[in-house]
This record gives C-alpha cells, structure tokens and sequence, in this order.
C-alpha cells in the first residue's frame, strides 16, 4: 500500500507541473499586451511599464514562470485587479468553502440517489421501476443544470414559496443548488451502478451463493454490491470534478458567492490574477481529490495496479 | 451469430466485401431493433431538418424586435409566445438550432480529428511520444468540468467561433484516451505485425489498417460528445460567454428569460426543453450506436 501510496503522488508531479504551466500561460496567451490589459484602458505609457515591471513581464518566460510557481506555493495567486485584495485571500475567505460545501452535498446527493435506484434497477431488471428510474437517469443526465435550477425556482420557489430564491444562508437556501447540482451525477451513477451490478450479478459466485441458500439481500448487499461499487468509486470521483465546474452554473442561478461566482466575475471583469487563481485552485482540488479516489480504489479492489 | 460479431474487426481492412456488407447489416439489423435509438435518430434527424428548414419555415424574423407584442403566451399567432422584446420564440428556437448543432457537431469533429490524430501517434509510437501525449491529456483533464472551457474563452473572448475552439479543446482528451487505447489493441494484433514485417509504411498502415478497425468507439464516442458539447455551449452562453445576443442561441434566450420567470415563465421553458430534447435524443441515439457496434456490450 505504501508504494502504491508513493508511486500514486509521484505521478501527479507532472501533472501540477503540466497546470501551473498552462494556468501561467494563460495569462501570456491573451491577445493584447497583458501589462496594458492589467493597468486599464486609461492608463498612461508610464503606468504599463510599472504594470509590467511589478508582474515581472520583462524577464525571460521561464523564469516568470518558476517565480509564478514560487509565489503559488508560498501561497501567494497575486492580486485582484478588481477588488485589489490577494486573489488566495478573495478565494480562501468564504468563497471556496461554500463551492466546497455546494459540491459535499452535491456529491452526497448523486451518491445516494444514484446508488439506491441503480440497485433497485438491477435486482428488478426491465420490471416498470427499472424502465422508469432508467428513463429518469436519461433525463436527469441530459438536462441542461441552469435550466433545472430556474425552473426549480419557478415552482418551489415563485409558486409555492417553500425556498428562498437566492442566498446562501440556512438549510433551507442549500436544498435547490444542491439538487440542480446533484441531479446530473445522480443519474450518471444510477445507469452506472445498474450496469455494474447486473454484471456482477451474473457471475457464478453469486449464483454459488444463491445455491447455498444465501438469503437474496445479503447477496445483493455483501456480495453483489460491494464489487459492483469498484467502477462506480471512479465515476463519484470523476463526478466531483464536474460539480466544482458545476458550481459555476448553480451558483450564477442561485446568486451564491462561491468560487464559480468570483471565476464569472473575474472573466468579465478581465481580473486575470483572479482567473488564473481561482482556476489554478480548482484543478488542484480536483487533482487531490483524484488521488483520494484513487486510494479508495485500491482499498476496494486489490487487484488494482499503477500499470 | 454470436461468434461472429466475437471476431476482430481486422477483416474491415483487407477489402473483403462481402464479410463487411454482412457486418453493416448485421448492425443496422442491431441498431433498428433497438426502438429507443430509432426514437433518438428520429429527435436527432428532425431537429437537424428543421435547422437547415429554418429561413423556409420560421414564421417570423427570429431577431425582430416588436415591443407591442412582448411577454404573449402560446397562441395561434405565436405558437410558443414572444420574449421580453416581442420576439417570436418558435422562430428564434429554430433559428437557434443552427447555431447550437453547428457548435456541437464542429466541436465535436475539430475535437475528434486533433484527438485522434494524438491518440493513435500515441498508441503507434508509444515511448516518450505516448507519455508526453498522454501527460498533456492529464493537464487537460485536470481542469474540473466546464472550467477549462471558461479559461479559454476568458482568453479568447466570448463568441460563437471561441465556444467552438474551446469545447474542441476540451474534447481532445477524452477522444485521445480512447483512441490510443484502441489503437493499442489493435496494433498488437499478428496481422498488423505481418505487414509491417511485408514492409509497408507508419503511414499505410495507420491509416489502411488500424484507422478503419477503431472507427465505432470514435462514432459512439462522437455521438455521445456532441450532446455534452450542446449542453456546454447552452452553458457558456447561459454565462454570458458564448454566442452573444441578439443571436438566437439557446442558452442566451434561456438566461434572458431568466429575469422574467415569474411573469413569462414560457420564455425559459421553451429552450430548455429544446435542449432536453435535443441532448436525450443525441444520448440514445449514442447508446444504440454503442450496443449495435461493441460486440460486448450488454443491453
């Protein structure tokens, strides 16, 4: 397990190396001088060329970037153009804890749902619940999220009045988000987990435990189940990485504060530093969170190997 | 019947007709059993009509503005009601199919080509090519769902032509991956061995031999993508950084229907459950796809 745990880390070296990188460039690839883009339409010769010598842009590429990467490990995004803040202090304050929290309970939500209707699914194969959870599952998985969230708004919240529209306060403000952003995983999971398990639930083992008189649940749930959860581990993880994008769009509808928020306003507004911070920070969650699937992986199935 | 759809597809390659007329009937026997990918095909090809119909049939001008009319539900002069501006949103909706099914399909096929390429230079060659290859493919895959696609538009700047160039992007790793592993299978196949030892080229044999034995993963691969490609550009543009307005894009009118949901909910429900239909319909049209030419593949 501890090789596996020390070959498993290297291998994300190259992979940050490979995202500062692009993140780093990104701000070189804007058409345009980035100095002027920074300093503001208005601002005078004398102005760009202070822009450019803060940002460092008249020292060689590679070293812009190692210093870039410096900075970044030392916790240091430089700062907003907009708000004039560091961008980590922008991004640490509140934002990224509720897109974290957004996308916990969104995760909870998809695992779930997914898992129960992907098991009912399976053990009641082509019977009327497996065909109308699965043509949920096809709905849910092709629904655009904006859509669902204003149209969630629309009758929970304009009709019956049970949610508040906006915000990010109470229990009561997380139910809508949670389910525009959860809804998609959750029917990714349901066919997953169905498919998974009707594979499973062909094998010879289970119909050696059915012969031995092994009551139907244990079969599902000790035997069936926990193999069939190997491909699916993979896919929640996967899943969380869409709802950290996710959090763009649920909190532009719900007019939550999170990082989704603050990486649209940072667009807009061409806050660079911003955007490059915010994205740099997302991809690396996601990269950690990978790694943690990953170790889930090998804990479920041991036959797993880095080759 | 079984056994024979178990074979390799290597026979494909060396021209013998009658083994391939058999394999396309074979799938399309597959592929019109399967009712809920005729019922996809069927969304897919209407909607597609409709979107080269639309100047014939659109019964208004989708970009004119006439405020005397705005905010009027479905009726028989405007059978899906007009917008904010009193513009008619059964023509903007077919007028909007155009834009939305070019960027999905372009997206999609710039994203498959460049994929492609890189994912069977990988297999092929494998060594430091393939690593290298593949390491570019983790850093794209790094970035977190639609957050690749904003940082490059954020670069690029919002239009219909960078939300092509963007979602394109984001593809190339996802086709690549599959690519290369196909071609993997592929290339350790003995006959593949053969003519390489006959003495025939990379070139020849990538595209005489392992291109046309990797096709159906590419095609379920490309059907299934151009659905998130549509739903992703509805996404940018819902973001205010994909097609800009007045272009009827779906996800433009979704998001300026949006400030007016409770007194004309009709303007953001229309698109939406264009979308819906569009991408369901896209879904299982790839899910037959997939059932009629992966031999493994289980109902």
């Amino acid at each position: 397990m501890l090789t596996f745990l020390i070959r498993r880390f290297l291998q994300i070296i190259p992979v940050m190396i490979g995202v500062t990188l692009a993140v780093f460039l990104l701000m070189h690839l804007i058409p345009g001088d980035p100095a002027q883009i920074m300093a503001g339409e208005k601002a005078d010769e004398a102005q760009v060329e202070q822009m450019r010598e803060n940002l460092g842009l008249n020292d060689p590429l590679h070293e812009q970037y190692l210093r870039y990467v410096g900075n970044a490990i030392q916790g240091d995004l430089g700062t907003s153009i907009r708000t004039n803040r560091p961008v980590v202090n922008e991004i640490f304050d509140s934002r990224i804890w509720i897109t974290m929290e957004l996308a916990f309970w969104g995760t909870v939500l998809a695992v779930v749902f997914g898992l129960i209707a992907g098991i009912i699914s399976a053990t009641r194969k082509y019977s009327f619940a497996d065909v109308s959870l699965m043509v949920v599952a096809l709905f849910g998985m092709s629904m655009p999220n904006f859509w669902l969230g204003i149209m969630l708004i629309y009758f929970f919240s304009v009709n019956l009045g049970w949610f508040p529209i906006v915000g990010w306060d109470s229990w009561k403000h997380m139910v809508l988000p949670v389910i525009t952003i959860g809804s998609g995983g959750a029917a990714i999971i349901a066919r997953m987990t169905r498919s998974s398990m009707l594979e499973v639930l062909d094998n010879d083992y289970i119909r050696t435990a059915h012969a031995k008189g092994v009551s139907e649940r244990l079969v599902i749930y000790k035997h069936a189940l926990r193999n069939a959860l190997i491909p699916v581990v993979t896919v929640v993880g996967l899943q969380f990485g869409t709802l950290l994008g996710g959090a763009v769009i649920t909190e532009t509808v719900f007019a939550v504060n999170g990082i989704g928020r603050l990486v649209i306003d940072a667009i807009k507004a061409r806050d660079f530093p911003m955007v490059q911070g915010a994205i740099l920070v997302c991809a690396v969650a996601f990269v950690f969170v990978n790694f943690l699937v990953d170790i889930a992986y090998r804990l479920i199935n041991k036959r797993i190997d880095l080759n | 019947m079984g056994q024979q759809h178990l074979q390799p597809n290597v026979n494909i390659s060396l021209n013998d007709k009658p083994v391939r007329k058999s394999r396309w009937l074979s799938f399309m026997k597959k592929l019109t059993k399967n009712k809920a990918a005729i019922a996809g095909a069927t969304v897919v090809f209407t909607i597609m009509i409709l979107a080269i119909l639309a100047p014939l049939i659109a019964p208004y001008d989708p970009t004119h503005i006439d405020m005397s009319k705005k905010f009027q539900g479905p009726s028989s002069e405007h059978w899906l009601g007009t917008d904010d501006k009193g513009r008619d949103i059964l023509s903007r909706l077919l007028f909007g199919s155009r834009i939305s099914l070019t960027v999905g399909i372009l997206s999609t096929l710039l994203g498959a080509i460049v994929g492609v390429v890189l994912g069977i230079v990988a297999g092929y060659y494998g060594k430091w090519i393939d690593s290298v290859i593949m390491r570019i493919c983790d850093v794209l895959l790094a970035f977190p769902g639609l957050l690749l696609a904003l940082a490059i538009v954020s670069i690029l700047g919002p239009s219909t032509t960078n939300t092509i160039i963007a979602i394109a992007i984001f593809a190339v790793p996802t086709f690549a991956r599959i690519v290369r592993g196909s071609t993997l299978s592929v290339k350790k196949l003995e006959y593949v061995d053969a003519i390489r030892a006959m003495g025939s080229r990379d070139t020849r044999i990538i595209f005489k031999h392992i291109l046309p034995n990797i096709t159906s993963p590419i095609i379920v691969q490309a059907t299934l993508y151009i659905a998130s490609a549509i739903i992703t550009a509805s996404a940018l543009s819902f973001l205010g950084l994909g097609t800009q307005p007045p272009d009827p894009e779906w996800g433009t009118m979704l998001s300026n229907g949006r400030s007016y949901i409770a007194q004309a909910p009709h303007i953001t429900l229309f698109p939406g459950l264009v979308i819906l239909l569009v991408v369901v319909g896209f879904n299982l049209f790839g899910d037959g796809l997939r059932d009629a030419l992966d031999p493994k593949s289980k109902k």
